[in-house]
């Protein structure tokens, strides 16, 4: 009896050794040590047996079916990982194909900017004012002290509306975002005319200007203004704030200059310059070899500009700032024409 | 404007300052530099790694090498008729020069000169502006030999040493040029053009950027004439040199008078008289500095005009006095007494200015007049008929004053932008036509030989009043955060030539009568007070944070909104573009059907468009959009938005600009890939899905969509008269219409270039923004959902939104989720029918059983049954 066990075992571990996948190992496992193998002939006969023979063979039979179970287990595995080891080598990609895109959206580069320059004024304490785009030449000029036929009026050439009988008053697409400090002025000021409260606002927007559309000039731009309004304002709060506001916008080390200039509607004026991001300062195309960046113009809002937005101007004084989020992306990624903005062909957008 | 440096130095001294000093200093106190043009000063050699601070051209000369010499005999080439060979001494030795130089030619032959030429010398090795080609190019002297003789250096035109364009003929030096000395330190210069602004009319001449300069450095602003310009003479008060008036002839005022008709027009009017004169050219500095300065040199009498202009600020104009006397005739051997008249223009009137060009008049117009009729136009061009000519003996020499507003406007409306018209359309100081005069005048005397007769005529009717300022320490430190004394205060504006007074700490300064930008009160103070920050230097003025108390925090809630609303797009892949807020009618009218409404809507018209396709305001943005999206269509796949205003007109007021949001899109569905064959093509529920996900993006509730009205009146603010009309939804929040959308009309769509579909929506911004958004959430349940399909077939008119919400409705709170996931048409179910199938969610705050949930069910398809005739698909 105990032959004919080592015979089941010894056919068993032999076949296994030539089962190499899982459907095999199962028919092994069916004949081998399923119901009708001869092992399991061999429990099925142990009632026949006398009662000596039975606990020997007993024994002999379980000892084989504990070997049988445990070299079934050990050849699973080792099927397991061949079948892993072939699948993973089967199923290896070639990594250098392109991945596959989305459809993404992006905000369009003068948004982004708009929002970098009034999220640092935020910062800063300013907040956003908006306002009309189509104005009266009362708001958009004489309120911001530049008379009708003033030569500061061929600073900024101006696209006019059909509209009859408007007199002096003509209507026109606004040249600045100034019309706003007049409107926001007045909306502060109605608050409490004996005791108008302090103003800190950006006025961001599009701006028109008659121009040739070419690679330098356009006729519609984007421009943030800023005002200050209270009763302790000084030139030295405008230099101040200003170099605050290049450092956040152009880095800690930026470093400015303050040039004398002239706006209406400011008094005293200034430009302020940055230098050359590009070059360091040294020279280069960029900033025509002169090292400086012309970055905004600003000033002490005029005595005039208060008077009308109904602060008295011996009392209050204020200062106010322009710039332009196109001309800085240009300066900032080396935009050598700016009709690419409007132009919105997706291969620049594409880029921000 | 453009000022040479040497001209400066006739006012100020400049020693110990670079040209680049000056040139910052100028900047820094508004007189910016655009560039410096170097003509023969040394130029500024940068290494590498230093900072440029201006913009540079030119070419500094080479003191070794570039020097004053004298030809002392011109003679033949022996093989070359054009050419000639010049005895030439440069100082240290003979040197022999070959040159074609057509304006020594004519000495050819004639023997050793009586009195040497004096020219500029190019040594062997120099370098040098090549004349012989176009553009600038420089080139270094070398041995060569030039039809058989050898040649090594050369005499220069003003083109080969960069100071001009002229190349005619060589430089001929004024005679007193020393010979051998260097020509950088005889005549070197430097240019610096300067953008004059508005404010800064006073400093478009030479006097007044010295006088600038002075201020800015402390320095003395002479007032004596230097040797190079004039004898003595004073500068400021005009008087002229002794030797000028040499006669006992008759005053001018015994031969002419003046009526001002209308002085706020003409405030004054100046007039001098020279006779004996002789037209010739200039002397050569002259020619030269009128030439750094950007004006032709013509003759002695017209160059002096344009001199003195360009030297004090006045504009002048020279008449030829016999013609005046020709016009109105002689009483025996004695003229009348000429009687200039300024008065405004008749309507129609027709004039003949200088440059030939008959031109007609309104009544915007001032004349110059005798009694005969007009003469010149005021303040911007004189007439044909007087100017000086080669034959003129005496001249009439006009310094008068005009109205700025007046002067832009006739420059405008003529379109004749002159030097005068520049000046006085800014303003001129009236005190300045007396200067003027006196210095045209002289300068006349001096280079023609002409004797000036005694006195001047001079009519005066309005004066400027020069205001008078108070200003204190106080008003220093409250606007420009510094501290200075009264005493500084009035030393600073004593600089700009203010004639100050201080009286317990306050300073009264009174405004020097050169300029028109001080006004009076709080004006005047602002006026002064920059020019005190500007002499005391913006860069000493220190940078502080601002101390004063902060503002009412209003914020701008519509603004956060529409960023939010912008970032909720950009993340459903839409891409944001801005385009021009200019188009045409025609190019709007491309997305209505001709007999469409919209071409009757009427458009903010510009008066002065740049270009008809840029003639009006937008008033739709889908058009503005679809016109990008068709010049990005590349057969890709594209989905862009643009929130921005659209302009509707109001009767001669201000327009509406409400506030859009528009969305196109067109082409694959699928992003490409290499495995992505054939994508479907956007269509109505792509662009569905996103509006929903806007939507809940804006927590916003109570929706809905419905067919679009088939025609909507011209002031409805949303139309989809463009949109197909069975593809076609409108968007409603709680009732009210917020935005429409579909696909593109086929008509529409053929007057584009898509190959596509073509999806458009349009909302009202204003109408989404005023949409009052879900209060509160939605909890989300711990416990286990129960999930379950539903079929149910409807009649095909049954919208499928109208299923949903009785769905919705039955189910109550317990059905949260009610997704529609098949819609099934055969003609097993019936023709006219379809089969709506749906997953529904059941879920409460307890554990649901399959029979709670059954019962609900249950009650949800008799509902159906009842309201819409569904029956349940088995």
């Amino acid at each position: 009896m105990s032959d004919q066990l080592n015979e089941i075992e010894k056919a068993a571990l032999e076949s296994l050794q030539s089962v190499t996948d899982s459907s095999a190992l199962e028919a092994w496992r069916v004949s081998h040590l399923g119901r009708s193998s001869p092992l399991m002939s061999v429990f099925a006969g142990l009632g026949k047996l006398s009662k000596e023979e039975r606990p020997v063979v007993g024994q002999g039979a379980n000892r084989v079916k504990v070997a049988l179970e445990s070299a079934l287990e050990e050849r699973a595995k080792l099927v397991k990982e061949a079948a892993l080891a072939k699948s993973l080598e089967e199923d290896a990609l070639d990594v250098t194909l392109p991945g596959r895109g989305i459809h993404v959206g992006r905000l369009h580069p003068s948004t982004q900017q708009l929002r970098k320059v009034l999220s640092i004024l935020a910062d800063m304490g300013f907040q956003v004012y908006t306002s009309r785009e189509v104005e009266t030449d009362e708001y958009n000029f004489q309120l911001l002290n530049f008379p009708p036929n003033h030569p500061a009026r061929d600073m900024q050439d101006t696209f006019f509306v059909e509209a009859e009988g408007r007199g002096d008053n003509p209507i026109l697409l606004r040249t600045h975002t100034s019309p706003g400090q007049i409107h926001a002025m007045r909306e502060f000021s109605a608050m409490n005319p004996d005791n108008p409260p302090p103003i800190r606002i950006a006025l961001p927007g599009m701006c028109f200007r008659y121009e040739q559309i070419t690679a330098r000039s356009e006729i519609q731009f984007n421009q943030v203004e800023g005002l200050v309004v209270g009763e302790n304002i000084t030139f030295a709060d405008l230099k101040g704030t200003l170099v605050d506001f290049a450092r956040r916008m152009f880095g800690q080390n930026a470093r400015t200059r303050f040039r004398a200039s002239y706006f209406p509607f400011t008094e005293p004026s200034a430009e302020m310059d940055i230098e050359c991001f590009v070059c360091g300062g040294k020279g280069c195309s960029v900033c025509k070899n002169s090292g400086w960046l012309e970055i905004l113009g600003c000033g002490m809002v005029h005595p005039v500009v208060l008077q009308n937005g109904g602060y008295d101007p011996a009392r209050y004084s204020g200062f106010a700032w322009g710039m332009g989020p196109e001309r800085q992306l240009m300066l900032r990624y080396k935009i050598d024409d700016i009709r690419y903005f409007w132009g919105n062909d997706l291969r620049f957008l594409d880029q921000f | 404007m453009k000022i040479p440096i040497s001209w400066l130095k006739d006012y100020i001294d400049l020693d110990g300052l670079s040209v680049e000093d000056i040139a910052r200093k100028l900047t820094l106190a508004g007189l910016e530099v655009d560039e410096i043009k170097y003509a023969g000063l040394p130029m500024p050699e940068y290494k590498d790694g230093e900072k440029h601070e201006f913009k540079t051209s030119g070419i500094g000369w080479d003191k070794e090498k570039l020097v004053v010499a004298e030809i002392r005999e011109v003679m033949p080439h022996p093989n070359a008729d054009r050419l000639t060979l010049l005895d030439l001494f440069d100082g240290t030795q003979n040197q022999t020069v070959l040159t074609g130089a057509p304006n020594i030619f004519h000495l050819k032959g004639t023997g050793k000169l009586a009195k040497p030429i004096k020219a500029a010398y190019a040594k062997e090795g120099s370098t040098i502006y090549d004349g012989h080609v176009d553009g600038l190019v420089l080139t270094t002297l070398k041995r060569a030999k030039i039809r058989g003789v050898e040649s090594y250096s050369m005499v220069c035109s003003e083109k080969e040493l960069g100071i001009s364009e002229e190349h005619e003929g060589i430089i001929l030096l004024d005679d007193d040029a020393p010979v051998g000395m260097p020509l950088t330190d005889y005549m070197g210069d430097a240019v610096l053009d300067i953008s004059i602004l508005p404010s800064m009319a006073r400093n478009a001449n030479v006097l007044g950027v010295a006088r600038e300069l002075a201020a800015l450095t402390g320095r003395e602003l002479r007032k004596h004439v230097n040797k190079e310009t004039g004898k003595q003479g004073d500068k400021e008060t005009g008087k002229q040199g002794k030797n000028a008036v040499r006669s006992t002839q008759k005053s001018v005022t015994d031969l002419v008078e003046i009526e001002i008709t209308v002085p706020e027009l003409n405030p004054r009017f100046v007039m001098g008289l020279i006779r004996d004169i002789e037209i010739k050219p200039s002397p050569y500095h002259i020619q030269r500095r009128l030439r750094l300065a950007g004006m032709r040199p013509i003759n002695n009498i017209v160059d002096a005009t344009n001199y003195a202009m360009l030297d004090v600020g006045e504009p002048l104009h020279a008449f030829d006095y016999d013609v005046l006397v020709g016009r109105v005739g002689q009483v025996g051997n004695l003229p009348y007494k000429i009687k200039i008249i300024t008065r405004a223009a008749q309507d129609g009137e027709k004039l003949t200015t200088l440059d030939g060009n008959e031109r007609t008049l309104t009544s915007a117009n001032v004349l110059v007049c005798d009694e005969k009729g007009s003469l010149a136009l005021a303040g911007v061009m004189g007439g044909l008929e007087s100017e000086v000519t080669d034959k003129t003996k005496t001249v009439l020499l006009e310094g008068a004053n005009w109205n700025s507003i007046n002067t832009r406007k006739t420059a405008g409306q003529h379109n004749l932008q002159s030097e005068a018209s520049f000046r006085f359309s800014r303003g001129v100081h009236p005190a300045l036509a007396e200067q003027g005069v006196k210095r045209g005048l002289q300068l006349m005397a001096e280079w023609s030989g002409g004797v000036i007769a005694p006195g001047l005529v001079d009519e005066y009717p309005l004066k400027p009043k020069d205001p008078m300022i108070a200003i204190t320490p106080k008003d220093v430190k409250r606007l420009l955060g510094i501290e200075l004394t009264a005493k500084q205060i009035a030393e600073l504006l004593t600089r700009l030539e203010f004639k100050c007074t201080v009286e317990k700490n306050i300073v009264k300064a009174k405004t020097p009568p050169h300029r028109l930008d001080i006004g009076e009160g709080a004006v005047g103070l602002a006026d002064v007070l920059e020019e005190v920050a500007r002499v005391y230097g913006y860069d000493r003025i220190p940078e502080t944070r601002m101390s004063d108390s902060l503002p009412p925090q209003l914020g701008n809630p519509q603004h956060e909104w529409e960023e939010r609303t912008r970032d909720l797009l950009v993340a459903l892949g839409l891409q944001e573009v801005v385009s021009y807020r200019m188009t045409s009618r025609e190019r709007e009218s491309r997305l209505f059907a001709p007999e469409g409404s919209q071409t009757l809507r009427e458009h903010v018209v510009l008066a002065n468009p740049i270009a008809p396709e840029r003639s009006v305001m937008r008033r739709s943005l889908p058009a503005s959009l679809l016109e990008t999206a068709e010049k990005n269509a590349r057969g890709g796949s594209l989905a862009m938005f643009e929130i921005g205003p659209v302009f509707e007109p109001q009767q001669n007021g201000l327009p509406n600009e409400p506030r859009k949001l528009a969305i196109v899109m067109t082409g694959a569905r699928l992003a490409s890939a290499w495995d992505v064959k054939d994508s479907p093509s956007y269509d109505f529920y792509d662009m569905k899905g996103r509006i929903e996900l806007l939507l809940s993006g804006l927590r916003l509730s109570g929706i809905s969509y419905a067919p679009a009205p088939a025609s909507s009146s011209p002031s409805a603010p949303l139309s989809a008269e463009y949109l197909h009309p069975g593809k076609a939804a409108e968007v409603k929040v709680n009732g009210q219409t917020v935005g429409v959308f579909g696909e593109l009309h086929p008509l529409a769509k053929e007057r584009y270039d898509f190959e596509t579909a073509v999806i458009v929506a349009e909302f009202d911004l204003d109408a989404l923004r005023n949409a009052a958004p879900t209060y509160g959430i939605t909890p989300v349940s711990e416990f286990p959902p129960v999930f379950e399909d539903i079929a149910v077939i409807v009649d095909e008119a049954v919208a499928a939104e109208r299923v949903e919400s009785l769905i919705r409705q039955t189910g109550g709170r317990t059905v949260t989720r009610v997704r529609l996931f098949d819609v099934y048409r055969d003609e097993k179910i019936g023709a006219g029918k379809k089969s709506l199938a749906y997953n529904l969610t059941y879920q409460s705050d307890k554990t649901m059983t399959d029979a709670e949930a059954a019962a609900i069910r249950t009650k949800i398809v008799k509902r159906l049954e009842h309201e819409v005739g569904a029956k349940l698909r088995s």
